[in-house]
């Protein structure tokens, strides 16, 4: 229940205003990052402050919360955040994709199709997709500003060069509804196309205080180049547990001698399958 | 001969509080041409070159360019937008530290490809062809177009600065002390190669320097600064075997004979 | 072709008191198409002196000196650089020439620069190197390293491969072999033949009784030796 010494959902309620209108600012201009003044939070830079913030903004005290760490519900960041929202806004919990209202994220977007009713929030660490490049935070400011996106490219062209084809696999760089260059946070890049979706997503970044969002369907872009075109990939095999062949896997290694498996990282999603009957191939030697 | 001069300025005048960066400097430059600024450390060479280009705000004056689309207009008076853009595509700048003008964490092809993809190149084939092409023309191996710049040496990564700004064909080079700080050896190979691109591509060019054996093999016309103030323009042998001013003279004469 | 008329010339030594040298004044004459002049007098008169202001390498104080109907006194540095190029041609006794390019580009330089195609260009310098006897295994080498009498017949090949209307020469047979002199001279005397105005200083008498039409003495025009 809800502990009375804190006000809703932590943050007073004039921060939660002050962070409802750079929320505000970001869905009006898609992929701009609107800084705001981020609050000291109750638990370490890299842990999701910022996804914190924005959740704590955004939650009313009907909502139902869903806090995912890499697809999981059940890691220790996924557990503390929702811990500390049971807590100081006594909100239901939820560990369903389909039943939670706000999904706060780190590093997923969940494998069920998100619907009109839900906001989903990403933890960023590093909201600047130039600054692998270029480290003046004036000159990136003045690189959106001026729409002056060459330097992305050179990333991708240095990956090329490097690896035969663009490797990098998280945090690919997009570009939203033809204008701004945006960082989608570190998910894999095989949750790229899914980020044109009916919900809302908000992206926090706590120590960099940057707030940007998108609205439900908006155009977002991986970028690429004509004879090196993007590709959504994954790990080539199937979940290990429910044998799914359309989710995004982890590798699991079992052993000391090289043995390994891929499971899904959508741990709801797994489970939901492994309910409905489906099963993988380590499953189905166990059921023999 | 009434052809528009590529770049035009007037008044060119750049004060530093109370000091004098340099005040009221005009002359015409015409396609082709490449005109040399000599002068001592504080002379204003430097801070007219970063005003002409606009890295830095004149007080007052006009910079009037000859562009591709529209004609002259004044770079003073355009938007920022329009003078970057014009800095990617017909102006270039070569930095008297190649590391000012490089990405030093970037490879050399992805260096020389910037410019490329900065205007829209969107074909990795193409871009890495052309920036393999450009390491020939400034003899830098093509073996090393993936190895970044940090393992070059001073004359290769000014050679790759060099690249890096000339892919684009620009029309105008600004050059700041493109010799400084290398060895005699590599300065002679570094002016051999730029004065071979400069004919070659028919480049206009304005280079800053206190050498004045580069301005000799380098510059058709000359421009002499002291204190901020032009004292003497001319023709590049005319000013350094006639000089008429008293510092040119202090100048010329003050160069150690080899 | 070239028209001198009435100019002075002096030196301003800003650094050494002020001290002015006049060198020349009311120096006049003029060069026909087709003619060879030569100018004379003693060391110190003035003569190279008044081949550079002929060239823009010097300023005149007053007077105008009109080379192909351009005043070079009044003109703009692009366009005596535009006159340099394809009308008047100079070789002086020094090289000045890039380190690590060849002579054979150097060579081909002036045609290349006046729009003639590469191939042709080498092959037009290749032919006046070989004409003046320079050996073939120089040719790639940079003449920077060359000898006096090498670094001279580079300079003439220069000034010669290029049809120039107007020539100056500064002591063009210098430090040559008399072999080699024959064929500077009888160079000179193909460009007088299609017409050239050429102005020179030549210290070999013979060379110049040989090539000059008339002889024009500097130390007429040098002020305070006049008399």
């Amino acid at each position: 229940m809800t502990d009375q010494s804190y006000n809703f959902a932590y943050l007073d309620e004039q921060t939660k205003r002050m962070i409802r209108r750079a929320i505000l600012k970001g869905l009006a201009i898609p992929g701009y990052q609107v800084p705001f003044a981020s609050r000291e939070m109750p638990m370490p830079y890299g842990w999701g402050t910022g996804g914190v913030q924005v959740s704590a903004a955004v939650l009313t005290p009907e909502d139902t919360m869903k806090v995912i760490d890499q697809g999981a519900d059940d890691t220790t960041n996924a557990v503390s955040i929702r811990k500390f929202f049971e807590r100081t806004a006594g909100v239901d919990t939820t560990t369903a994709t389909s039943e939670a209202s706000v999904i706060q994220t780190r590093h997923r977007i969940p494998e069920e199709p998100l619907h009109e009713d839900q906001i989903l929030v990403y933890q960023v660490p590093i909201p600047e997709p130039l600054r692998f490049l270029e480290p003046r935070e004036t000159e990136t400011r003045k690189m959106h500003a001026l729409e002056e996106y060459g330097l992305m490219h050179v990333k991708l062209y240095e990956d090329i060069s490097r690896h035969g084809h663009i490797a990098t696999s998280y945090a690919y760089p997009v570009k939203v509804e033809g204008r701004y260059v945006m960082d989608p946070s570190p998910i894999p890049k095989f949750d790229n196309p899914k980020m044109e979706m009916p919900a809302i997503q908000l992206f926090g970044a706590g120590r960099e205080q940057r707030i940007y969002a998108l609205p439900p369907w908006t155009k977002v872009v991986s970028l690429d180049f004509d004879d090196h075109p993007f590709e959504a990939s994954k790990a080539d095999h199937c979940c290990a547990l429910c044998g799914a062949n359309d989710s995004y896997l982890d590798e699991v290694i079992t052993d000391d001698a090289g043995g390994r498996m891929f499971i899904c990282s959508d741990t709801d999603y797994c489970e939901g399958r492994r309910a409905a009957g489906h099963r993988g191939p380590l499953n189905a030697e166990a059921a023999e | 001969m009434s052809v528009t001069p590529l770049l035009d300025v007037r008044g060119v005048t750049k004060h530093y509080g109370r000091h004098i960066g340099c005040k009221d400097v005009g002359f015409k430059l015409y396609p082709g041409e490449v005109m040399g600024i000599v002068g001592e450390s504080g002379s204003g060479k430097t801070t007219l070159l970063n005003c002409l280009a606009g890295h830095q705000a004149a007080d007052a004056g006009q910079v009037i360019f000859d562009t591709r689309v529209e004609g002259p207009r004044d770079t003073l008076l355009m938007s920022e937008p329009e003078r970057r853009m014009l800095g990617r595509t017909d102006w270039a700048f070569v930095h008297q530290h190649a590391r000012d003008g490089l990405r030093m964490g970037v490879s050399a092809g992805g260096n020389v490809g910037e410019r490329l993809m900065a205007v829209g190149a969107r074909h990795y084939g193409d871009i890495r062809e052309q920036a393999l092409d450009w390491l020939e023309r400034v003899e830098i191996d093509g073996a090393r177009v993936d190895d970044r710049p940090t393992t070059f040496s001073g004359g290769m990564q000014q050679r790759l600065q060099i690249a890096r700004n000339l892919v684009t064909g620009p029309r105008l080079v600004f050059m700041d002390e493109p010799t400084g700080g290398l060895d005699v050896s590599v300065q002679a190979r570094l002016l051999d190669l730029l004065r071979g691109l400069v004919r070659g591509m028919g480049l206009s060019a304005i280079v800053v320097t206190h050498d004045l054996a580069v301005v000799r093999l380098l510059a058709d016309r000359l421009m002499v600064m002291k204190d901020g103030h032009v004292v003497e323009t001319g023709l590049t042998d005319q000013v350094l075997d006639d000089p008429q001013h008293a510092y040119t003279q202090l100048l010329v004469s003050s160069v150690l004979q080899v | 072709m070239i028209e001198v008329s009435n100019i002075s010339k002096s030196f301003t030594l800003h650094n050494q008191g002020g001290a002015t040298i006049n060198v020349l004044e009311g120096c006049s004459f003029t060069v026909a198409a087709g003619e060879c002049v030569a100018l004379t007098g003693m060391s110190g008169a003035g003569k190279s002196t008044v081949m550079r202001m002929l060239y823009g390498n010097y300023l005149a104080d007053a007077g105008r000196i009109e080379v192909a109907a351009l005043n070079l006194v009044e003109a703009e540095p692009r366009e005596i650089l535009a006159l340099r190029k394809g009308t008047l041609g100079y070789v002086s006794q020094f090289l000045r020439v890039v380190p690590r390019v060849s002579t054979l580009d150097v060579v081909a330089e002036p045609l290349l620069v006046n729009g003639v195609a590469e191939d042709e260009a080498r092959d037009r310098a290749a032919q006046m190197l070989a004409r003046l006897n320079l050996p073939q295994a120089l040719w790639d080498l940079s003449p920077t390293t060359f000898s006096g009498g090498e670094q001279q017949r580079v300079n003439v090949a220069r000034g010669f491969v290029y049809d120039y209307p107007a020539l100056l020469l500064d002591e063009p047979t210098a430090s040559l072999d008399g072999q080699n002199r024959e064929v500077v001279l009888s160079l000179i005397e193909d460009a007088k033949s299609r017409g050239a105005a050429i102005v020179g200083i030549f210290h070999d008498d013979g060379a110049r009784a040989r090539v000059c039409d008339r002889e024009i003495d500097v130390t007429s025009f040098s002020v305070g030796r006049a008399a």
